[in-house]
Formats: C-alpha cells, structure tokens, sequence
C-alpha cells in the first residue's frame, strides 16, 4: 500500500515531499543527479515578468545550522519560463508549484495569469514574502489587508489553486494566515526565511552585500514547527511546511504540528539528493509510528486523542 | 557526472604555513576529466558548518584512484579539514564546474600559467596535462611571504618556474605582473587562478590574447542551482544575463564574465 500518496487542491501527489522554492533553480541542475519523477511536486524558483539579475554578491552567508541569502529573485522572467523551463520540465512526471512574484500588484497578477496557463503548473506558489526585494515583496506578505486583496485579484486570473506563502517576519502570523483564507486561498505554504544578518568582524560591515539576507535551514525549524501549530488549528486550507527539513522525522515533525506536505529547502545545497533519501525513508518510519498513512499525521500535536486513536493500527 | 561519495583519507600533510595538501581516495575519480575542476566537501557530519567548502583539485592520479587538494586553512570549515588523518571519511561532491580547456594550446607552443596564493593549485593539475601534451609551460607562481610558498620543486619539474612573494622574503619581490614584465616572458595562451585583482591586471595587461581565468566566489550549492555565485556577463555588464560561477564556471574565457 501506498503510505505517501496525498490529494491538495489542484495536487495529487504520489508523496508528500517537494524541493522549496529557490533551492532547486527549475529543476536542471537536479535533474543530471537523480529523475525528477521521483519528488512529490517541485516548487520552481520564483518568477517576475521581467527577467531579474537579482542582488550582487556576496550573496550568501553561513550561520550557525543555517544560511543567509539575499539572491534578490534573480531569474529569466515569465516569457523564457513558461517557453522554455516549464516544457523542458514537463518531461518529467512531476507536478510543478510555480512561484510567483513581484513590486507591484499588475506584476503579480499579470504572471499568475499566464503561468497558471501551462499544462504541467499544478498550482501557485504567491511570494508575498520574500525579504530580500527593496520594493514591495514584503509589504504584501505583512499587512493583512494587502495581502487578502492581492490573494483574492490573483485567484481570480489563475486558471489552477492559488497557495500563499507566508512570511514569519510578522507578529501576528494567524492574522496573516486568515487574511489570506478570506482572499481565497486553496493552501498555505509557510514559513519564508527570517530576516537576518551577519557583520564581518575584519571589516565591522555586513557580510552580505544587501546588508540583510533571509535566514533559512534547520536553525528556523522551530519557528516554522510553532507557527504551522497555530495556524493549522486557525484555518481550513491545508498547509505545506517548509522551514530547515534535514530528515524523514522532520517531515513527520512538521506533520504534527499540521502541515499535509512538507518542502525542504537549504539541505538541497549541503546533499543534494535529500529528497529522494527522504522519500525513500518516509514509508518505514510511518509504521513504525504506528500509521498506515501519512496523511494520519497530521496536526497529531493538537488533534484530539480519540481522533488519533481512530486512526492508528 | 557529478557524484557523491564518502571518499576515505589517504595522507594529509601541512605543506606551508596553514597550506594543507588532502589526499582521498574513490571511485569519483574517474570522473575528473579536466583540470581547474572542484569538489564541494562536507568537513563534518554536523550541522556546524552547515554547507559544504568548494575545493579546487591540485593533482589527479587514476592509476591510484585518488586525488589531492591543496588548501589553506583559515576559516571554521577547512580548519576543521585540516585535522582529518589517515583513514578517516570525507563526504565529497564532485567533481563540479568547468576547467581549463587545454586544447586551446598546440602542441610545442607555449602556455604561461600564473597563479596567487591558494590559487595555485589548481595549475599544477593543469600544468601535467599541458607539459603531457608537449606544450612548453611557463609558471609565475606569488605568494604573501616565504613560509606560505608551496609545490615550488613540483611546478620546477614540469616547466620554468618564477616564485614571487609580496614582502619579498622569498626568490623575486612584488606582483606578478611585474615578473612577467620584467622577465620580458612571451606566451600564446595564458591560463590563471587567484586573487580577483590579480586576474583583472592579468586580463587588462593582455586583452589581446588568448586567456582563461580562474574565479573564486563565495557558494552555497556548487552544482548552479542556488544563483549564490553569479556574474555579469562582459557583453551584458549591467543587465539581467549571467553566468554562475559554479557550474559555468570557475574558468571562464577573459571577458566572458566581469569581474
């Protein structure tokens, strides 16, 4: 039996893990070491209209059980994506999640529109949050009113499910979380990095040319675990976590807090076959806990005993 | 093909001061083709460091099926390679990114290959495949002072070497452009590995020859994907093109990328 297959809206996955956005470019570098087939879903790397040459460097930063980045979302752009990336993915039999951002509400929507348009975009992904663009980005993913508006203006142009991501640079990420339901979000995806920076004890400045980079890896996965906890318990809309997956018993981590799939992010960089590796653990692990299926996890940390019991072998 | 594999250490010895030459053994060996290639290592198994160190390949020997990197050990994650022995496991990634072209120097012609620093390394591999295919090699090799200069005999063997140091405690005194100045030293392909402004003098001194430059640049993934690395491109110096340092790179044409 099957023990990894999920069904989100606009997703049906034959396992819950996928690559995060901006850790697996679109997919080629990936692709020389392992097939792609075998991941859950991929999350593309973020797409503007235009084409970005993103910050300079340095543009990354070490830190204790994490990394800082301030890429900038460098990338080609909507027309070389959707003419060139995404049907050179479509050879694979894999559904992509396509990041979608930009400084200004026409950009997003006007991306959304026709990204959602190729045949192999499953769902959205809206970047409401990245830390690292100068205008806009954040603003969008930290005051609710902005970002219920831009949600409910992209769901009205994307032709597939409209997931938001979340940005943790906020006080009130229930809020936030809630605003975006009520926009007409099908899912979350959550969390984004946090804001951070490191300063050169040689030179006395940042060691990121942008100054500010967001932090990311396994150091964020607590903040990521407590926050998918409230807000899974807060909204209808199923989540994809994300925030520092190093192990197949991080995913089931993530699931108990409330997540239904789950993203791994930086680890791509330190081994880039993690998500295979986990996939591949997933299945032995989940019945040693006592489940048949993964999706029985989910929000085990606040879900009632009887619920569970129901569930359990 | 990239692989990776938990090679096992086969010597390590401290060559000069903090300069450290790793010797592994495995099975991705046979996959190094061209010399100026990398390998990206993981020091430890924890999450301290947490990303892995890109490494240049000094030396490749497949009868052995192993090779060496010669490295300085300055920051957290190569001073904790330093400490690996004999026998112990390494997890490397590799081998990665793009060489140094060799066919771009005929037979008995002459390649000038110049290095600084911890730069060097890489063209020693280099040099053995030149000097293998009867290319005349010519090495100009700088370091900061005496106790840093390293593989001087081993660069002597394969062609004429001229060691430089910038305090002048060793052999010549100054930059090596002034070496190859005042040497008067002729060449048709000109190979390099170093410091950026090094590469830069290289490049603007002789833009009317044929030279491939080595970048160095701070990396997260190594294999392209991460966009940590990138560069402007020379015929697009402000826009949006690029290339990655990484999987483009390290060497690149001069005047392919800025920098």
């Amino acid at each position: 039996m099957n023990a990894l297959n999920i069904s989100l809206p606009g997703l049906s996955l034959k396992n819950p893990i996928m690559p995060a956005s901006g850790c697996f470019g679109f997919g080629r570098e990936y692709s020389h070491l392992y097939d792609l087939s075998q991941l859950g879903a991929i999350m593309i790397k973020a797409t503007t209209k235009e084409a970005r040459f993103g910050n300079p460097t340095p543009r990354v930063a070490e830190t204790s059980a994490g990394m800082l980045n301030a890429i900038g979302l460098q990338n080609p752009g909507l027309t070389k994506v959707v003419e060139e990336e995404l049907p050179w993915l479509s050879q694979f039999d894999v559904p992509i999640i396509a990041n979608v951002a930009g400084s200004m509400e026409e950009d997003y929507i006007a991306v959304a529109k026709e990204i959602s348009q190729a045949p192999n975009v499953h769902a959205l992904e809206l970047n409401i949050s990245c830390p690292n663009v100068k205008t806009g980005g954040i603003a969008f993913g930290t005051v609710p009113e902005i970002a219920q508006s831009l949600t409910k203006k992209v769901k009205e142009v994307s032709a597939v499910p409209v997931y938001v991501k979340l940005s943790p640079n906020v006080t009130n990420i229930v809020e936030m979380a809630k605003a975006v339901e009520n926009g007409g979000a099908d899912g979350l995806t959550m969390i984004n990095t946090l804001v951070g920076m490191r300063i050169d004890i040689r030179t006395g400045k940042p060691v990121i040319a942008n100054q500010t980079g967001g932090l990311s890896g396994p150091a964020i996965k607590p903040v990521a675990i407590r926050m998918i906890h409230e807000v899974s318990q807060q909204v209808s809309i199923p989540i994809i976590g994300m925030g520092g997956v190093e192990t197949a018993e991080d995913v089931i981590e993530y699931f108990y807090a409330g997540a239904s799939a789950v993203a791994v992010g930086t680890m791509n960089f330190v081994d880039p076959f993690i998500c295979p590796k986990i996939i591949a653990e997933l299945p032995e692990l989940i019945h040693s806990l006592g489940f048949d299926h993964i999706s029985e996890c989910t929000g085990r940390s606040w879900k009632t005993v009887e619920k569970l019991t129901h569930h359990r072998a | 093909m990239i692989k990776q594999e938990i090679c096992q250490v086969i010597d390590q010895r401290e060559i000069a001061t903090n300069i450290y030459e790793l010797t592994v053994k495995g099975e991705l060996v046979h996959e190094m083709t061209e010399p100026g290639q990398f390998v990206h290592v993981k020091v430890n198994n924890s999450l301290s460091p947490l990303l892995r160190r890109p490494i240049s390949i000094a030396n490749i020997d497949q009868s052995r099926q192993t090779f060496t990197m010669i490295y300085r050990a300055e920051g957290k994650g190569t001073s904790l390679l330093a400490k690996l022995k004999q026998g112990d496991l390494l997890d490397v990634l590799g081998p990665l990114g793009h060489g140094f072209p060799v066919d771009e120097v005929e037979s008995c012609e002459t390649a000038l290959l110049v290095g600084g620093g911890i730069g060097v390394p890489p063209l020693y591999e280099l040099s053995q495949r030149l000097t293998a295919n009867g290319v005349n090699v010519i090495h100009v090799l700088g370091f900061q002072t005496k106790n840093a200069v390293f593989y001087e005999e081993e660069f002597k063997q394969l062609g004429a070497t001229y060691i430089t140091t910038a305090d002048g405690s060793y052999a010549y005194s100054g930059l090596v452009t002034d070496v190859i100045k005042n040497e008067n030293i002729t060449f048709d392909v000109l190979y390099t590995c170093g410091p950026t402004p090094m590469l830069r003098a290289l490049e603007k001194e002789n833009r009317h020859k044929k030279v491939f430059l080595s970048l160095e640049e701070r990396m997260g993934c190594g294999i392209g994907a991460c966009f940590a690395c990138v560069c402007h491109t020379g015929d697009d110096p402000t826009g949006v093109s690029y290339k990655k340092v990484c999987s483009d790179g390290p060497v690149f044409r001069a005047g392919e990328v800025v920098i």
